[in-house]
This record gives structure tokens, C-alpha cells and sequence, in this order.
């Protein structure tokens, strides 16, 4: 009894238009709208990079070296005599898009192979064995050895970030898939004579909008890091364009000297991660606080 | 029960299978020659042939790769092509600093975040229970390096407790291993925190709301008890899996604070190798990293076996 | 002295007094007495009892009023009084045996844990007590029960098991919540016998929670109805079948379905609208390691179908009548045997060869909440069907909306959600969606089953009234022999996949051949009461 009330009250939120559910989880906490804040000015400084920075952020500057802070060069300057702080607000550029397109190709690839993977028997059989190796090979791993081979540009950075990714959202779509495939509704569909993919367009893959929604943000801040990652370990895109972690990287042997270099960005980054991975946890708190349930879980 | 174990045996097989044909291809398949990418740039044709010769990248695909399987089997794992030395003795000289920093984390993290990860549960809701929730979004938020820089500037340069960089072997004395393994080991706990305490707060809810836990507070049962003996013992399947699968993949931690910490470890040997394109290296770690990974899981699911009757008996 | 005394309880959601659920209740059981709490669904029933152990949910709070045991406030009671009250005091059984035990621990274990807390017993006397706690609830081979694990028990053991536990520190008030809901018919006799029995060996007063009025006239001394968390009434048993206060209790009584077949029903057709012959589902066999273990679960059910006509298909759980329910609807597909819908065997056609085939039966499924998509409008969800098959939609949605009035639902709704609707009016709407195909067949899969007693008298009626209006043949699926006497006209009872008895109602209700059939009907809890009657069958008979 008292699980109908609930979930008749969960659906009854479900059909709240979603501008106002936008706003709902926004100010579900202060620390969720501190995060939105955060992360609302870190992409329009991005976004806007141009109008911002008082350095061109390439431009070697040889007797510039290593400048601490000051009024000229807010942040202090790196190894070459090139503005930090203008450096750092390009690098978000690099980033933001990397963790954007991880997540909408991560979502997008694993959503179609997960419905094909939890409608298709034979298939399933195959793409399991393959997502079971894929999950393997520890992600780091595989992303560097994919950025070593195929050479460091922002596209091979965002397959080697991507790949690792695809094999956990077939796993949750396949599993959604699965569980809403014994649904009585979906079963009345069959009865009903509805093809295959009438069924999988609309009872099936609704399901998995919301959980999608949440798996993308994590990944989106999982992409982000691998990206710095990479490039901290000489394995990303290389430092003529600005990216938080090859910033960090650069910084690395001067970190005794000004350790800022590498402290700054790092602070952004972890900055950043934190926003999209607290709006993610409350976007998953308001959409469906069970959700944890169903293995969307980092 | 022996049915069910040699059943998770015969499934780890294919699993192996797809990740060595994985590795084999994605060095085949690579757009452009491999060889030319291996060698670099300014490679000779003479150095590219050698290189194609020692990779057999000569032979039909189908045969460089059962050949290469063959070669698996005999554990010969190939040559590096940087230092040529058997891939095999380089790996094992790297083994003891990973596997120690690994031990360690592991021990740390388990030791603080099972026992967080169980308050947090119990008290759910209350600031202690946010406290480790944004503990564990932070953990999983700031990236490796970073913390290892902050431990470095702090306990290193400013306070001067420990030293910035280096290993020493525990039969150097426990001491001074422990001395300079400490930093590298906080480092990478903070992640294993992070992960495990969310996981055993979340399967602990979940199982709070089970209705023998309910049962076991209609008996008049201490809250302890029911803590422990009802929720801690069903709770711990997915604890043990989530330790077991964060010590799998550790290696992609350990790539990163080895780095910092400038260890001489499996994973400075992955970055160097990596960065020198020595693709037989890069091959064989990523093969030993996910044999050490299905391994695990295989452990897990022996452990399945000795906590849930269910599957003892079936 | 009353042994437990409940006054003017309140009990609200978030303490909020706007969002009260149980709106002043008292209650009083006398020692060694048998009170039943009847109420549908949302009564607060369940509430009351988990108020009186002190385990109501977090976001529940009791607001008001005053629960006393041998004069003992008990809401002013410490955390630490409340425990050791527990399982000494008053004990609890619950609804589902399969969950309510620790799956990891060993049953006897589970048992010796009240002692190990509550007694100062040593180690072996805590042994020796569980175990004879365990012949008391007439367990057998007790030896080995007791290292057994809970997943290795039935139903029925498991049970036992909880009420062994819940009394094995002799408590003067056991509170069984639905204890025998999720059980078989056999099961429930069992456990019902049980409790009466160690209610008179032991004197302890038990404080019943129910829904169901058979299980009422078996067993309790005093009843009190409940509805929306208000008492409606409080009398002795016999007083309230016979001669309820209230309307509700009234219309309640006469909801129940008679377990007396319906009178026999002429035949207006001899057409066969559904046919199986010898069908057959084995699951499991083969596989390369798992040794497979073949179940049998429907062998050789040949059933036919007239038109207008209902056949009824009784069992309890496990007997395979959803299984063939499901092969009928080529939801699964069956292992041998023919199913011929209208002239032709649907059993082996693929699935593109049965498309057409479809439109001739539809089903109807247990689970209101489930059985329709929540994110799609419902007048979308009842003209997928014909939109498969063709038509436009502003044709099947004007069908939407005679079929939602057909079914008692104002046309108007063919916009709203799923969620807007209570749990009988989403059968409506789903029995408006298998219409909507134009079906010779309708199978109802335990179509009332979730459903409140007055709801499922409505749902039952409609069916009815369905059926005379278009001729529908109806293929009934229950566990309930009452349901299956109020409207079958034939009746197939399974026992293992197997066809125990088929005939018409009046025979296999009124007058089995088969032992299993006796069994079930003698088993079923309240046959003796014509309830719609407020009397007993034997004086109607006078």
C-alpha cells in the first residue's frame, strides 16, 4: 500500500513540465545551486574566452618566464612566458567539449546496443562477452594505449575517452530494457501485435531517458578527468592548444619553483568535476531516489 | 557448488579471448603502418622492417595471431622494443612497488570507508551522513595528481615530514618503506574512500529497508545487532565486489601516483612505455591488468560462494 | 483489564495533521482473545500494528492518543523499554514469509536470537527451547530444520518459523499482519489451525489484520472494521456477519463471493471460440554444464472454449495456470501441443504469421499499477492495438472513448494518465484496451486478484455484463475458488502442471470427484458463510 502511494506520487512528479523540474533540483540545495552557479560560469568563460583573457593564451613570452603572480599577470606566467590564468580559461574549452561529447557518444552508442543487446537474444550473447572484456581492461589503460597508437589529436583523445565508457551504459540500458520487457504493459503491446520497434520506441526506451540523463553527467565528469589525466601523462593533446591537464602537465617539473601551475588548473578541474557530480547526484535524487538500485552507481 | 565455480571458470575464458583479440587488433588495425608508428618519425626502413619482423606484422593476420596466441601460451610475452629485454622480466622487476602502494590503499581505504560507509547508512540524513556523501563526490571529483601535488606541497616542501619522491623496499626495513610510501598511499586512498564508502551506504539502505531487518527489530533486538548481524552480513556481497573490482583496476590509479611520485612501478613502466610507444610493454600490461581483473572476479564469485547460502546449496 | 488498549490514535505522514492516516482509533483485546483488524487497502490497519511495536517508518508519526499493554503507555515508553517489550511482551508476524527471514542466517539461529536477548539462558538450554518451540509449531525432522536456511523452506515453513520466533518467549499479544496473504489456500488452513491452536495452549491474545472475511469467520472472537483509518464498528463476530451496524461493513459482507457455484448457465452458441490440445511447457533440459533440471510446468491441457461462455482455470501457486495462460497468448512460446483460436493453431506460427491472429484474444493482466504505460495517455495506450492494424486514428480514438464508457469511465478520460486513475479503474481501462481489438476471447490473468473485495465485485460484474453484451468467451485465471463459483461456468483445477479435474462449475465445486479438488474447497477459508446473506449456508438450507 504504502509502495502505490509512492510510486503514484513519483509519477504524478514525472509529468511536472520540465523547465520548472530544472529549477526544482537547482534549488534542491544551496551546495546543488552553488555547483550550478560554479559550473554556469565556468562554460560562459569558456564559451567566451576571447572577451575575456588579458593575454593571448599561445603567445610565447621567453622573458616572461615563470612570473609570479601580479596585477599584469594574474595567475603568474608558465615555463614559456604565457599568461596562466589565460591559459587556464582556454583549457576549459578543450575540456567542457571533451566531456560533452564523451557523454552524448557514450549515451548514444550504449543506448542503441543496449536495446539491441536486451531485445535480441543471439546478440546479446555476443555484445555481453564483448562488454565483459571491454570492462576488463582497465580504462586509464586502454586510453592511453589508444591515444599512443592512433597519435594525439582531440578526436583520437575523445574515442580512447568514450570507449571505456560504452560497455557501462549498455550494461544499464540492456538491464532497464530487460526489467521493462516483463512490464504487463509492454507484454499487452506484444498481444496488442505492435512490431519490435514500436515497442522498443515507446515503452522501452522512455525508460531509460531518465537514468540515461544521470549516467551521461557522471560520465561528462569522468571524461573530464580521464582527459586531464591523459594529458598529465604526456598522452593528450598537445599543449599548443590549452587543456587543464596539459597545462598541469607542462607545470609538473616546475611545481617546486611555482607550484601554482599546476595547483590552478587542478583546482578548476576538481571545481568543475564536483559541479556536474553534485548536479548529477541531485538530478538523480529528484528523477528517482531508488535509482541507486538499478546499478547506477560509479 | 564446484558446478557453479568451474561454470564462472569456463565464463572468464571468453572474456580473456575478446581482450587479447582486443590488444591484437588495435595495433593491427590502426590507421597507418604500425610499425611506422611504433619506430616514430625519423625511423630508417631498416629499423621499420626489424620492427615489423619482431611483430610478425609481415604474416597474413590470421596467423600472426594464433601465432601470437601460441607465444601467450609459452609465456612469452614478447620484447620490448626500447630496451629489448624480455616484456616478461621487465614487468616483474616493476611488480614490487605496485603491488605494495596497491596493498596498502586497499587496506587504508577499506579500514575508513566500510565503517563510514555503515554510519552514514544508519544515520542517513544527518550531517554525518553528509559529510561522507561530499567526502565521496570529492573523492571521486578531484583527479589523482592533484591530491598527490596538495600531499606534496604540504607534507613534503612545507612540513617537511616525508620525502617528495622515491621507494624504498620493504626488506629495507619497514621504516623507511613505510616513510616514503605513505603519501603515495593517502593519495590514492582518498578515490578508494570515496568509492567504497558510497557503495557500502548504499546497498546498506537498501537492505535497511528489507523486511528481515524489520523482523530483527520486531525480536527486540539491539540496534547493534541488527546492525552488524543482519544488514553488515547480507550487505557484504557487494561490498567485497566493489573492493575486489577498485583492487582490479587499480593499475589505472597507479599509473598516475606512480607518476608523481616518480615510483618505479608497473605503472611508470606503463607511461614510459606509452610514451615511447613500446607497444609489446603496452600490450602486455594491458593483458596482465585484465587476467589480474577476471582473476578477481572469480575470487568474488568464490566469495559469493562462502556468504550466501543461496548459491551454497543451489 | 485489557491486555492491550488503543485510544484515540493518530497517526499522520510527516506528523502533518493534514495528511492523517489513521484518524483516532481505539481498540481494545482482552487476554487470551482473538481480534481481527478488517479494512481494504489505505485502512491503516497494517499501521496500527506497526505503532503498537514502535516500528512505524521514519516518515510516519504517531500524533495523538495513547496505546497501553497491562497499562503500560507504551508511545512514552524508552527506546530501550520498547525492546525489551518486544518479542516478551507482544511479537509480530508478517505478510511475506519469503522475505521476512535473514536469506544468510540458519533458521534455528534466527529463533535462539530472541532467547540470546531476552532470556538468561545458557547456550544449550537456548537450543533445547528453540527446538521444541520449533515441534511446537509442528515442524518436522526438527534436527535438521534447525541448520537449515531460510531459502531452503516452503512458504508454509517459513512461517512457522516467524511464529515460532514471535513466540517462543510466550508474549501475551502476538500481532500476525496478513500472515497467511501470500500463502497457498492448503497453506493458510495450516497456519490458521496453527495459530488457534498455540492461542489456546499458551493463552496468548492475537490481534489479526486482514482483508479477507472467510479468514474472519474462521478464526476471530471480536472484529473491528476499519476504513480510511476510522473504526467503522467493533462487535463479535457472529453479531457483525450477521447483523452489521454500518452500510460499509454491510456492502462489504456482500462483496464477498460466494464459494456456492452460480446456478448453471444455458449455452447460446456451440461455437469454439478457444481450443488447446494436449499442450505442453517444459522449461529448463539440455545446456552444456547446468545439468539441467527439467520442470514440467503445463502437461497435456486440452481446454475448450465456447462462445459467451466463461471457463475457469483454479489453482494454487506453482500449478502452471498462468503458464498456460501465457502459452495461450504465445507470450511464451509452448513446448508441444496446439492452441487453435478461431479455426487455426496459433502454436507454432512466428511471430509475423500471428500478427493477424492477435486481434482474435486479448488479455487482461493482475497488476493495476503495471498494466498500463504511466508515461503514455491511456486513450493512447487503447488505440495502439487497432492502430496496428490499421484504421485511422481519429476513428480508434472515437472507439477510445465508447470504450471508456462501456466500462464505466467518462469518455473524457481518454487524456488522462494512468496515475490519475485508482487500481479498479485501470483494469477498467485495460479490459477497455483488450476490447478495443474486437477480441472473440478475453483471457484474465488473476484480473482481480490485486483488487480491493468491493472493487473486485465491480470488476466481476463488469465482466459479466461484457460478456452477455458482445459474447465474449472469457478464459478466467484465479487462485480464488470463490471468484471462479461466482462467475465460471466451467472449471479446470491444476495441480503441478497437471489437469486435476474439468467439468462444469456446479460438479467440480459442488460435487468433486478428485481428492485435491475436496481439499482445496475444504481448505478455503469461510465456506460455511453465505456472507451476501449475513448467514450460514446450513441455515439457508433449512
Amino acid at each position: 500500500m504504502t509502495d502505490h502511494t509512492v510510486s503514484a506520487a513519483s509519477q504524478a512528479g514525472a509529468r511536472v513540465s520540465p523547465l520548472s523540474r530544472v529549477r526544482e533540483i537547482v534549488f534542491s540545495s544551496p551546495l546543488v545551486t552553488l555547483a550550478a552557479i560554479i559550473l554556469a560560469v565556468i562554460v560562459l568563460s569558456a564559451i567566451f574566452a576571447p572577451l575575456i583573457v588579458p593575454h593571448d593564451p599561445v603567445r610565447l613570452s621567453p622573458g616572461e618566464r615563470l612570473k609570479p603572480p601580479s596585477s599584469e599577470y594574474w595567475l603568474g606566467t608558465d615555463a614559456f612566458g604565457r599568461d596562466l590564468f589565460s591559459r587556464i580559461v582556454y583549457g576549459g574549452r578543450i575540456s567542457l567539449v571533451v566531456g560533452v561529447m564523451a557523454a552524448v557518444a557514450a549515451v548514444g552508442l550504449g543506448l542503441i546496443l543496449g536495446l539491441l543487446a536486451g531485445y535480441i537474444r543471439w546478440l546479446d550473447a555476443v555484445l555481453m562477452r564483448m562488454v565483459d572484456g571491454l570492462m576488463a581492461i582497465p580504462s586509464i589503460l586502454l586510453a592511453i594505449a589508444i591515444v599512443a597508437l592512433w597519435g594525439a589529436s582531440i578526436w583520437t583523445v575523445l574515442i580512447a575517452i568514450t570507449i571505456p565508457e560504452v560497455p557501462r551504459v549498455v550494461r544499464l540500458v540492456r538491464s532497464l530494457v530487460l526489467s521493462a520487457r516483463e512490464e504487463p504493459y509492454v507484454e499487452a503491446a506484444i498481444a496488442a501485435g505492435s512490431s519490435t520497434w514500436l515497442i522498443m520506441r515507446r515503452h522501452l526506451m522512455p525508460n531509460t531517458i531518465a537514468p540515461l540523463i544521470i549516467q551521461g553527467t557522471y560520465i561528462c565528469a569522468s571524461a573530464i578527468l580521464v582527459e586531464a589525466i591523459l594529458s598529465f601523462l604526456g598522452a593528450g593533446i598537445s599543449p599548443e592548444t590549452p587543456s587543464w591537464g596539459n597545462i598541469m602537465a607542462e607545470g609538473r617539473i616546475y611545481f617546486q619553483i611555482n607550484p601554482g601551475i599546476v595547483l590552478w588548473p587542478g583546482l578548476v578541474v576538481s571545481v568543475a568535476i564536483l559541479s556536474i557530480n553534485l548536479l548529477g547526484d541531485a538530478v538523480r535524487d529528484a528523477l528517482d531516489p531508488r535509482m541507486a538500485k538499478r546499478g547506477i552507481e560509479r | 557448488m564446484l558446478l557453479y565455480i568451474l561454470q564462472r571458470i569456463l565464463a572468464a575464458v571468453p572474456v580473456i579471448g575478446f581482450v587479447a583479440l582486443f590488444v591484437f587488433l588495435l595495433l593491427r588495425l590502426t590507421p597507418g603502418d604500425p610499425a611506422a608508428i611504433i619506430a616514430g618519425d625519423t625511423a630508417t626502413p631498416a629499423q621499420l622492417e626489424a620492427i615489423r619482423d619482431s611483430l610478425g606484422l609481415n604474416e597474413p593476420l590470421l596467423i600472426q595471431f594464433f601465432t601470437w596466441i601460441g607465444q601467450l601460451l609459452q609465456g612469452d610475452f614478447g620484447t620490448s622494443i626500447l630496451s629489448r629485454k624480455p616484456v616478461i622480466d621487465l614487468i616483474a622487476d616493476r611488480m614490487e612497488p605496485t603491488i605494495s602502494l596497491a596493498l596498502t590503499t586497499i587496506t587504508l581505504s577499506v579500514l575508513i570507508a566500510v565503517p563510514l560507509g555503515v554510519i552514514a547508512a544508519w544515520k542517513q540524513g544527518t550531517l554525518i551522513d553528509r559529510f561522507v556523501m561530499l567526502l565521496s563526490v570529492l573523492g571521486f571529483s578531484v583527479p589523482v595528481f592533484v591530491i598527490g601535488y596538495l600531499m606534496i606541497s604540504t607534507f613534503s616542501l612545507g612540513l617537511g615530514w616525508f620525502p617528495v619522491q622515491g621507494f624504498k623496499p620493504i626488506s629495507d626495513g619497514i621504516g623507511p618503506f613505510l616513510h616514503r610510501i605513505t603519501l603515495p598511499t593517502l593519495t590514492l586512498t582518498l578515490l578508494y574512500i570515496a568509492l567504497i564508502a558510497r557503495i557500502t551506504r548504499t546497498s546498506m539502505l537498501e537492505i535497511l529497508g528489507d523486511d528481515y531487518i524489520r523482523t530483527a527489530r520486531a525480536k527486540g533486538l539491539p540496534e547493534r545487532t541488527v546492525l552488524m548481524r543482519h544488514a553488515l552480513r547480507n550487505c557484504s556481497v557487494p561490498i567485497i565486489t566493489v573492493i575486489g573490482i577498485g583492487f582490479a583496476l587499480i593499475i589505472s590509479g597507479v599509473v598516475v601516483t606512480e607518476s608523481v611520485f616518480n615510483l618505479p612501478g608497473l605503472g611508470r613502466l606503463t607511461v614510459d612505455a606509452v610514451l615511447s610507444r613500446d607497444y609489446p610493454v603496452i600490450q602486455a600490461v594491458i593483458l596482465l591488468a585484465s587476467l589480474i581483473y577476471v582473476a578477481i572476479n572469480l575470487l568474488i564469485d568464490i566469495a559469493y560462494v562462502l556468504l550466501d547460502p543461496r548459491i551454497r546449496y543451489s | 483489564m485489557s491486555l492491550l488498549r488503543i485510544e484515540n490514535l493518530r497517526i499522520a505522514l510527516n506528523g502533518d495533521p493534514q495528511a492523517e492516516v489513521v484518524k483516532g482509533l481505539d481498540l481494545a483485546i482482552e487476554p487470551g482473545q482473538t481480534m481481527c483488524l478488517v479494512g481494504e487497502s489505505g485502512s491503516g490497519k497494517s499501521l496500527t500494528a506497526l505503532a503498537t511495536m514502535g516500528l512505524l517508518p521514519n516518515v510516519l508519526q504517531v500524533t495523538d492518543g495513547s496505546i497501553r499493554i497491562k497499562d503500560e503507555e507504551l508511545l512514552r515508553a524508552s527506546r530501550s523499554r520498547m525492546r525489551s517489550l518486544r518479542a516478551t511482551a507482544m511479537s509480530m508476524i508478517f505478510q511475506e514469509p519469503m522475505t521476512a527471514l535473514n536469506p544468510v542466517a540458519r533458521v534455528g539461529q534466527q529463533i535462539e536470537e530472541v532467547l540470546e536477548f531476552h532470556s538468561d539462558f545458557s547456550a544449550a538450554q537456548r537450543k533445547s527451547r528453540a527446538m521444541d518451540m520449533m515441534e511446537a509449531v509442528h515442524l518436522p525432522d526438527v534436527e535438521k530444520m534447525y541448520r537449515s536456511f531460510p531459502h531452503q523452506l516452503s512458504g508454509g515453513q517459513r512461517q512457522r518459523i516467524m511464529i515460532a520466533m514471535a513466540l517462543v518467549m510466550r508474549p501475551q499479544l502476538l500481532i500476525a499482519d496478513e500472515p497467511t496473504t501470500a500463502l497457498d489456500v492448503t497453506t493458510q488452513a495450516q497456519i490458521l489451525k496453527l495459530i488457534q491452536e498455540l492461542r489456546e495452549e499458551q493463552g496468548t491474545a492475537v490481534l489479526f489484520i486482514t482483508h479477507d472475511m472467510g479468514v474472519v469467520s474462521e478464526i476471530a472472537d471480536d472484529v473491528t472494521v476499519l476504513k480510511l483509518g476510522e473504526v467503522m464498528e467493533t462487535q463479535p463476530v457472529e453479531s457483525l456477519l450477521r447483523h452489521p451496524k454500518t452500510d460499509y461493513s454491510r456492502d462489504l459482507l456482500a462483496s464477498v463471493p460466494s464459494q456456492v457455484p452460480r446456478p448453471a448457465r444455458d449455452p447460446s452458441s456451440d461455437q469454439i471460440v478457444l481450443e488447446t490440445r494436449d499442450l505442453c511447457k517444459t522449461y529448463g533440459g539440455g545446456g552444456l554444464l547446468k545439468r539441467g533440471r527439467e520442470v514440467k510446468a503445463a502437461q497435456d491441457v486440452s481446454i475448450s472454449l465456447i462462445k459467451g461462455r466463461t471457463l475457469g482455470i483454479v489453482g494454487e501457486s506453482g500449478s502452471g495456470k498462468s503458464t498456460v495462460a501465457r502459452c495461450i497468448m504465445r507470450l511464451i512460446d509452448p513446448s508441444s501441443g496446439e492452441i487453435v483460436v478461431g479455426g487455426t493453431d496459433i502454436a507454432t506460427l512466428s511471430q509475423r504469421a500471428l500478427k493477424p491472429e492477435r486481434r482474435k484474444i486479448q488479455i487482461v493482466f493482475q497488476d493495476p499499477m503495471r498494466s498500463l504505460n504511466p508515461r503514455i495517455e491511456i486513450g493512447q495506450s487503447i488505440i495502439e492495438g487497432p492502430l496496428n492494424f490499421g484504421g485511422s486514428r481519429e476513428a480508434a480514438m472515437k472507439r477510445a472513448r465508447e470504450l471508456l464508457e462501456l466500462v464505466g469511465l467518462p469518455a473524457s478520460a481518454v487524456n488522462r494518465f494512468p496515475h490519475q486513475f485508482s487500481g479498479g479503474q485501470r483494469q477498467r481501462i485495460a479490459i477497455a484496451r483488450a476490447l478495443a481489438m474486437d477480441p472473440d476471447v478475453l483471457v484474465a490473468d488473476e484480473a482481480v486478484s490485486a483488487l480491493d473485495v468491493s472493487v473486485q465485485a465491480q470488476v466481476l460484474d463488469l465482466l459479466s455484463e461484457l460478456q452477455e453484451r458482445l459474447g465474449l468467451g472469457i478464459l478466467f485465471i484465479t487462485h480464488d475458488l470463490g471468484v471462479a463459483a461466482q462467475i465460471c461456468d466451467d472449471v479446470l483445477v491444476m495441480q503441478h502442471g497437471r489437469v486435476v479435474e474439468y467439468g462444469p462449475a456446479g460438479e467440480v465445486l459442488g460435487n468433486p470427484k478428485q481428492d485435491y479438488t475436496k481439499a482445496l474447497i475444504k481448505a478455503a477459508p469461510g465456506r460455511h458463510w453465505d456472507f451476501a446473506n449475513f448467514r450460514p449456508f446450513a441455515e439457508a438450507a433449512e
